[in-house]
């Protein structure tokens, strides 16, 4: 008689129902008060104006804490991540899925899944000029609409599905030029979009102009995303896997192009992407993330010749180099720590093969090993000066 | 698309044909038989010269009842596409007359639902929707629910009872106030009418909102989890262009769907709501012509009826391609 019989529920991931409903009247009052606080904070410009740290930067992450507070508990997706995109330059940010990659880019733009996903911690700069800075995270959803689409753009890893199937290509592109240039007439922005569509390399523009998307091959798609994501010139455009759901021929000139009109309207790129080919191809400036934390960054040369980060190092390691052979392509052992029971060591300790003694030890500090490169590894804790430490945000005093 | 909808009708023809040959056979074999009935009345009648048996076979040979089940439904079908339907036995002219007689008010009671209905549920629908898991959402679901869940009889009872015998404000069943109704004035006349189709409406919307709010719900969830709302929240669209431009036009496409082909269900009546406020339409008159048995209104009634699905179904199909351009083209 199995079905009388006590399963047994108390296995892994298994939450009581008492644990289960403390849990979601914890969520709802943090994220009743976080709502309420973003609403207030809207009210009053000092609270979200901020200066930058330094000038040269269009956006400036400092220790930003992005998490979900989900029915088994707080997701950390995001954890004390800091990292700056200077101008006219890009910045590629690697890192396995899951890692919080897309989730900072979407705290940048305010695009989190609310109310479940909030930003609860540190500070989002963004580059308004003369000498001022937004701190996107408490920046109301109106002023964020300015934004978004004008002065920070963004480009998705799926160009099947991100744009609309209901309405004409055209009338998409039109639609963002008309939402933040209202003063252009209808004939202007006819001929700004057609002008769009032309330098992402769409040859039949006017044909293009009254296509629905389903007429158009993901390649097209992605270009026409790459249109609206330009139309308005923005100083940032966050590239989130822009080349995944592509194949190889169209991911080289998807990437030529973007690098291509980076120049032209002299933006910067913020390359969300797990291919380190792409990385090295397209970056100036490389992020690595793990488990939602930086833990190693520096220009494209520090990370490719010199990467010094055990899992950056394993990273580099299992990727297919041409000319060498090899019977088995590396892997780094282990899996990532459950995201909602985060060790209080370091989060790669438990997979690392380089591992210390003082890695028993508190979360290790950012280290700088030379003017551009910083590592999140005791490893080098004599050899460079301590930055600081990521900090997390308590959920329980908020 | 010319090519698809041809092969739509000739398959409707089929279905069709189908259709009418069971409803006849049925209403053959009703236990009810409205001859019967007829035979015994005329036989029982003084000064009658033949038995009921009598009666009953002549009555059959000169209503055509004699030819069995197969014979019956052909001689009824070779009449009928040609448009004639023969006499309805009850009331005593053809169904089409009859018909023509009843539809508007059944009309006018579908019609005026309908869109009360739709000004209704698609609103709930998408606000319900926007907060999901909130308090609005709770209970809008909540009190829909209970909408699909009450029988007809039981809301068409509870209103009466509240709106007509506690307060007072309407009549509980009729077209017409009887007592008064010829001294009013044409326009004093409609009005009339219209007061006392407000209960019988009202039944019709409490029961038909829950389903039509619960699917534009679900669509409207499906299309706000889509990576194309993302893309219009990235654009900077304020929240309500995303929502009642990018997201509504999206939910339409199966909403309008379904709308349109329920459309051709304006004019086959609510039969048991007419019953209930006795509102003398299509489906109270159908209904007492199917409960003493008389085959040629039926026939018409259900016949028509299997049309209207039939033309439900095509119109919904027609309607897919004009709202979604991803139909279209093939």
């Amino acid at each position: 008689m199995s079905i009388f019989k006590k399963k047994d529920n108390k296995g892994v991931g298994y939450i009581s129902a008492k644990t289960s409903r403390k849990i979601s009247k914890f969520n709802r009052k943090v994220t009743k008060k976080l709502e309420r606080e973003r609403e207030d904070a809207g009210k009053d410009p000092e609270l979200y104006t901020t200066t930058m740290k330094d000038p040269n930067n269009v956006v400036e992450f400092d220790n930003v804490c992005t998490y979900f507070f989900t029915d088994i508990g707080t997701v950390r997706a995001v954890d004390g991540v800091s990292f700056d995109v200077p101008k006219c330059s890009t910045v590629g940010i690697v890192g396995e899925s899951g890692c919080g990659k897309s989730v900072t880019s979407l705290s940048l733009m305010q695009l989190l899944q609310r109310p479940s996903g909030q930003t609860v911690g540190g500070e989002i700069r963004f580059n308004v000029g003369d000498g001022k800075a937004l701190n996107i995270v408490k920046t109301p959803t109106a002023k964020m609409q300015q934004i978004r689409g004008n002065r920070i753009s963004m480009i998705f890893q799926e160009p099947m599905t991100s744009l609309n199937p209901v309405f004409r290509i055209g009338q998409q592109v039109n639609e963002v030029l008309e939402l933040h240039h209202p003063e252009m007439t209808p004939e202007e922005v006819k001929a700004r979009t057609l002008e769009m569509l032309e330098l992402v390399g769409i040859a039949n523009k006017e044909g293009v102009y009254n296509m629905y998307p389903h007429e158009l091959s993901g390649g097209m798609r992605q270009r026409v995303m790459i249109a609206i994501a330009l139309a308005c010139t923005p100083e940032l455009i966050i590239a989130d896997e822009p080349t995944t759901a592509l194949d190889v021929t169209i991911q080289a000139q998807i990437l030529d192009l973007l690098r291509e009109l980076k120049d032209k309207i002299n933006s910067s790129i913020m390359l969300i992407t797990h291919d380190l080919g792409v990385v090295a191809n397209m970056a100036d400036y490389v992020v690595v993330m793990y488990a939602g934390r930086v833990i190693e960054k520096g220009t494209a040369e520090d990370i490719f010749h010199n990467p010094c980060h055990p899992y950056t190092i394993g990273l580099m390691k299992s990727k297919p180099v041409v000319g060498k052979q090899v019977e088995e392509l590396y892997n780094i052992p282990g899996s990532v720590p459950n995201p909602v029971n985060m060790p209080n060591y370091c989060y790669f300790k438990d997979r690392c093969e380089m591992q210390c003694d003082k890695c028993k030890g508190q979360y290790p500090p950012e280290i700088r090993i030379s003017d551009t490169h910083i590592v999140s590894c005791y490893r080098f804790m004599e050899q460079g000066e301590v930055v600081g430490y990521p900090k997390s945000t308590n959920v329980e005093e908020l | 698309m010319g090519k698809f909808i041809l092969k739509r009708i000739l398959l409707s023809i089929v279905i069709l044909f189908c259709v009418m040959l069971i409803i006849y056979t049925l209403m053959h074999s009703l236990p009810t038989n409205y001859i019967d009935t007829m035979a015994q009345q005329l036989a029982q009648r003084p000064g009658s010269n033949k038995s009921a048996a009598e009666w009953l076979a002549d009555l059959n040979a000169k209503y055509g009842m004699d030819k069995g089940i197969l014979g019956g439904f052909f001689t009824w079908l070779k009449s009928a596409v040609v448009g004639d339907f023969g006499e309805s036995w009850v009331h005593n002219v053809p169904p089409t007359e009859k018909f023509a007689d009843v539809i508007g008010i059944s009309f006018i009671l579908g019609a005026v639902s309908m869109f009360f209905e739709i000004i209704i549920a698609i609103p709930l629908g998408i606000l319900a929707a926007k907060r999901q898991y909130g308090a609005v959402d709770y209970t809008v679901t909540v009190v829909a629910l209970v909408g699909i869940s009450m029988p007809t009889f039981f809301v068409a009872t509870l209103l009466k009872l509240i709106f007509g015998v506690k307060l007072g404000w309407f009549e509980i069943t009729g077209l017409t106030s009887a007592r008064y109704y010829d001294t009013l004035t044409r326009f004093g006349q409609i009005m009339n009418q219209a007061w006392h189709l407000v209960l019988p409406a009202i039944t019709i919307i409490v029961i038909s909102i829950g389903g039509l709010m619960r699917y534009t719900r679900t669509n409207m969830l499906e299309v706000l989890n889509a990576d194309y709302i993302r893309t219009a929240r990235a654009k900077g669209l304020p929240e309500k262009k995303v929502i009642n431009y990018h997201a509504f036009r999206n939910t339409l496409i199966p909403v309008v769907t379904i709308l349109g082909g329920s459309l051709p269900s304006l004019f086959s009546g609510a039969l048991i709501t007419e019953q209930l406020f006795s509102i003398p339409g299509i489906g109270y008159t159908a209904y007492q012509s199917m409960i003493v048995g008389d085959i040629p209104f039926t026939m018409f009634y259900l016949s028509f009826m299997a049309i209207l699905t039939l033309l439900g179904n095509l119109i919904m199909d027609v309607l897919y391609a004009v709202v979604d351009p991803r139909v279209r083209l093939s």
